[in-house]
């Protein structure tokens, strides 16, 4: 049923992921070092942060593509999964930190603590932790959605209350007093699952399931958004006064998508804590979230493919700059911002999209189009 | 001289031995006389016993001696000497040579079988009372004023006999009062005092709210008769009241000062956002280059004419105006007059514009802090019922007021402001009664800008001029923005000095941080409640 609404670039998206998925891993590990199809192990976790970015980037289109909701605080939502993820690394290290502490986490020895505090209980248990990475993004955006759109905060209004809000935690999961690690935030962890985080064989199914991760939440945005609730959500970002007055509830539609949109967030932020091995309050920036606002617009608002699209280019690019012509990657990535906004509009995808439609409709005597999701409007 | 001090009821006997005493430290001419006490003074201490030293450094202080201090001093720190055989004092000074305690002349030879004076804690204590009472006398009221406040503060009774004789002396009010007011902690604090005494000691101590007052009034000894500490009791409400009222009124000061910060950075935004619509995320980047013109204006004046140092920020101001302002226009002319009415795109692109000008200064300024320099006339702090503001915070609130008056005029008062608000209301209309809508769009964004840019002369006295300084504003400036209301420069002021004065008043019990959190909390719940701020512009738009 799911698979019925997928188009062809759909296709093409998922056919290309899961051959990532499978083909990343297989060629770093089975594949001799010295061969030329062999991928370098430190390829694997950067490849797979890109994945991560790219779930990222669909959550966010989620929201803005097609409800029209801006969010420049997704990254909070994205690190609160992480840091989820990272309390239960933290607590699977064990006897084997720099204190060899049984049950407090170094920073926690640190700071002279005796005791576990009561939210780091039950932590060490993997399918507690699985939950609150759900839980954690999904509350936040739950309660401060209710507050939100009940209210009718919108447009740029709640782009800057968004960015208020990751702005206050990012100062707050500073503070040693949190319980969160402070500046130095979670890393130099060792186990998941029992399995060692650096081995070759964890960070490929680490690599896989963050492939895995990426198509299934392509699968369920795309869902959502050819169901009728998409259509809805549709109306709402395009005339949201009309839509009221025809008698949905507006505010039930934006919270239901905002708070599933920072849930599957807090998934990209676990899959990506355990393969760069380290979350810190930094992630909480706004300059972070805004930076992933940019991936969408790039790739193609409106589009999900298109946003998964714009992360893994626009990261590719980042890593290619920062390595090459450190100095010029803000240049870049500022120019980035003013120029597609200026004159790519709809994003690489969009813009391919539109000049496919234009090539086919002069081949095409009848000039129909064919039907699918509208264009993000303006 | 134990027993010295009286009750009120021998307060004759009292008034003749302070003369006394008076006419004792100041006589000056009759040399036999002084000498006689100093050397009675100085013999105590050649006899090797402490209760005769312990005399002796009475006596040494109250001599009124040349040399009485360095004597002093000098056992302080274990350089007095004695002869046993001669009775005579000396001292050695830091490079170890040998002066005659009394003459304060070198000694000719040194005598053989020298001793130091030995010490004691107790002796110790007289020697440092010894030296606050001698401070008493010092000729520099400052000085004295510093040494009364050491007595307020080690209450010695020790420092009394001294103490009473330098109030009588005292013409410096101010010294006095400190000095009465040692005294009275003194009186109130030992036993044996007449209650009447130490109720009129409560009354001058009660006289100054200070923590100190406070403290000293609520540890009185346990034998305090009942109507003393009674007494004391309510003078210590009062105090606390009065300490109370002055904390809240130090945090409004604060508040203010932080506020004005906010306001200058805020007011430019309250232009671009307020009046024009457009999220302006490089506004924190106008602030940056305002700072920067400082450092490039002050680094002119520096090379090229140093003595307009002390004039250098005037001249930045309206260097940083035009600076920013141009930069401002430059932006508005190439990316924003295109996305005019999509709010969204206009803050990606201006987030990219902001990203642009971080790099491009980090690049031809290097990524450190630069120096800027505060003019002499803005250095030191003013005092102010115990409580200090400096003066450069003072000049900042001064200049954001007057930024903001100035801003008001302009449109309020000038054809440029009543064609900004025409656009602003009705643009077509506007356009139709041959307002050119672009040019003035061009203008109102250099204007916010270049106040951006003014603001950064003012932020670059009190913050690190570095390519980040922006970042650090901007989202406190959306937040004043916001809260007082878009399109209201009025709500603009409310806004800033409100969330001044809440951050300060947050500060003492969340902590500079959590603080900050608290407010930006309370920031979104309130924007939750109305939406459009504190002073909503009345009219129909429901989606703006």
């Amino acid at each position: 049923m799911i698979l019925r609404n997928i188009d062809r670039t759909g296709w093409i998206f998922l056919v290309c992921v899961v051959a990532l998925g499978v083909l990343v891993p297989v060629l770093n590990l089975a594949v001799p070092a010295g061969s030329f199809f062999h991928i370098p192990d430190y390829l694997v976790p950067l490849i797979g942060k890109y994945l991560c970015f790219a779930l990222l980037a669909i959550s966010i289109d989620l929201i803005w593509g097609y409800a029209g909701i801006l969010s420049l605080g997704h990254g909070a939502f994205f690190a609160l999964g992480g840091y989820a993820m990272g309390m239960y690394l933290m607590r699977q290290i064990g006897p084997r930190g720099v204190y060899a502490d049984p049950v407090l986490p170094d920073f926690m020895v640190f700071l002279n603590w005796k005791e576990l505090p009561w939210f780091w209980q039950g932590f060490d248990m993997f399918w507690y932790a699985a939950i609150w990475v759900l839980l954690a993004p999904g509350l936040l955006a739950f309660v401060f959605g209710w507050f939100a759109f009940r209210s009718r905060v919108t447009g740029v209004y709640l782009s800057i209350i968004t960015q208020a809000m990751t702005f206050a935690l990012m100062l707050a999961f500073f503070r040693n007093d949190m319980g969160f690690g402070g500046n130095n935030g979670f890393t130099d962890f060792k186990d998941i699952l029992g399995f060692n985080i650096q081995a070759g064989e964890t960070r490929a199914v680490l690599f896989f399931l963050s492939a895995m991760s990426l198509a299934g939440g392509y699968l369920l945005c795309r869902w959502i958004v050819t169901s009728k609730l998409g259509k809805v959500l549709v109306a709402v970002r395009d005339a949201e006064s009309r839509t009221r007055f025809i008698g949905y509830r507006v505010e039930n539609y934006k919270l239901f998508v905002f708070t599933l949109s920072a849930m599957i967030a807090g998934i990209a932020g676990a899959l990506y804590v355990p393969q760069v091995g380290i979350i810190n309050p930094s992630e909480f920036t706004p300059a972070n979230s805004i930076e992933s606002v940019i991936w969408v617009a790039v790739g193609g608002r409106g589009t999900l493919v298109g946003a998964a699209i714009g992360a893994l280019t626009v990261n590719a690019g980042k890593t290619w700059f920062t390595g090459v012509l450190p100095d010029m990657w803000l240049f870049a990535l500022g120019g980035l911002f003013v120029l597609v906004t200026l004159f790519l509009p709809k994003g690489i995808l969009g813009t391919i999209n539109s000049g496919w439609e234009k090539t086919r409709r002069k081949f095409r005597s009848d000039g129909s189009v064919p039907s699918g999701v509208p264009d993000a409007a303006e | 001289m134990p027993g010295f001090w009286t009750p009120m009821t021998l307060a004759p006997f009292r008034r003749l031995a302070l003369t006394l005493l008076i006419a004792l430290a100041c006589l000056s001419s009759p040399p036999g006389a002084r000498a006689d006490a100093v050397d009675d003074a100085l013999a105590l201490f050649t006899t090797d016993k402490f209760n005769d030293t312990a005399t002796g450094i009475q006596a040494l202080a109250t001599s009124g001696h040349d040399n009485a201090l360095t004597i002093l001093r000098a056992m302080t720190d274990g350089r007095l000497f004695y002869d046993p055989a001669g009775k005579t004092v000396f001292y050695r000074d830091a490079q170890s040579a040998l002066f005659d305690a009394k003459t304060g002349a070198a000694a000719a030879a040194e005598p053989a079988g020298l001793k130091a004076v030995r010490l004691n804690n107790r002796l110790r204590t007289a020697l440092e009372a010894a030296r606050g009472g001698l401070a008493l006398m010092d000729p520099d009221p400052d000085r004295r004023r510093t040494a009364a406040e050491a007595v307020f503060r080690s209450r010695d009774a020790n420092a009394l006999p001294t103490l009473t004789t330098a109030i009588g002396e005292e013409k410096d009010t101010r010294v006095r009062t400190e000095m009465e007011r040692a005294r009275a902690a003194i009186l109130l604090t030992s036993s044996g005092v007449a209650e009447e005494e130490r109720l009129a000691a409560v009354d001058t101590i009660s006289g100054r709210a200070t923590a100190e007052s406070a403290a000293l009034l609520r540890s009185l000894p346990a034998d305090t008769p009942q109507g003393v500490q009674e007494a004391a009791e309510a003078a210590v409400t009062i105090i606390e009241g009065k300490l109370a009222f002055l904390a809240a009124f130090q945090n409004v000061l604060y508040g203010v000062s932080l506020g004005s910060v906010l306001l200058l950075a805020a007011v430019g935004l309250a232009i671009t956002f307020g009046q024009m619509g457009v999220i302006n995320m490089a506004h924190g980047e106008m602030v940056m280059i305002g700072a920067y013109t400082t450092f490039m204006v002050q680094d002119i004046i520096r090379n090229a004419a140093p003595y307009l140092f002390d004039y250098s920020l005037f001249i930045a101001v309206p260097a940083a105006f035009i600076v920013a302002g141009a930069v401002g226009i430059a932006i508005e002319r190439s990316v924003i007059r295109f996305l005019y009415g999509r709010p969204l795109e206009t803050l990606l692109a201006t987030w990219g514009i902001s990203l642009i000008l971080q790099q491009a200064v980090r690049s031809i300024f290097g990524p450190t802090n630069r120096e800027v320099g505060t003019p002499s006339w803005m250095s030191g702090s003013l005092d102010f019922m115990g409580l200090s503001l400096t003066y450069n915070r003072i000049a900042i609130i001064v200049f954001a007021l007057m930024v903001f008056v100035a801003l008001l005029l302009v449109l309020k008062k000038t054809a440029l402001g009543l064609q900004v608000r025409a656009v602003t209301q009705n643009r077509r209309m506007a356009a139709a009664m041959g307002i050119r809508t672009d040019w003035i769009d061009a203008m109102t964004f250099g204007l916010g800008s270049g106040v951006a840019g003014m603001a950064g002369v003012a932020l670059s006295q009190i913050d690190n001029v570095s390519p980040n300084l922006g970042q650090g504003y901007i989202i406190d400036s959306f937040m004043v923005v916001v809260f007082g209301g878009v399109g209201n420069l009025w709500g603009t002021l409310v806004g800033a000095l409100t969330l001044g004065v809440a951050n300060k008043f947050l500060e003492p019990y969340a902590g500079a941080v959590l603080g900050k959190i608290l407010l930006l909390v309370a920031i979104i719940l309130f924007i939750q409640k109305r939406p459009r701020g504190l002073f909503a512009l009345k009219g129909r738009a429901v989606e703006a």
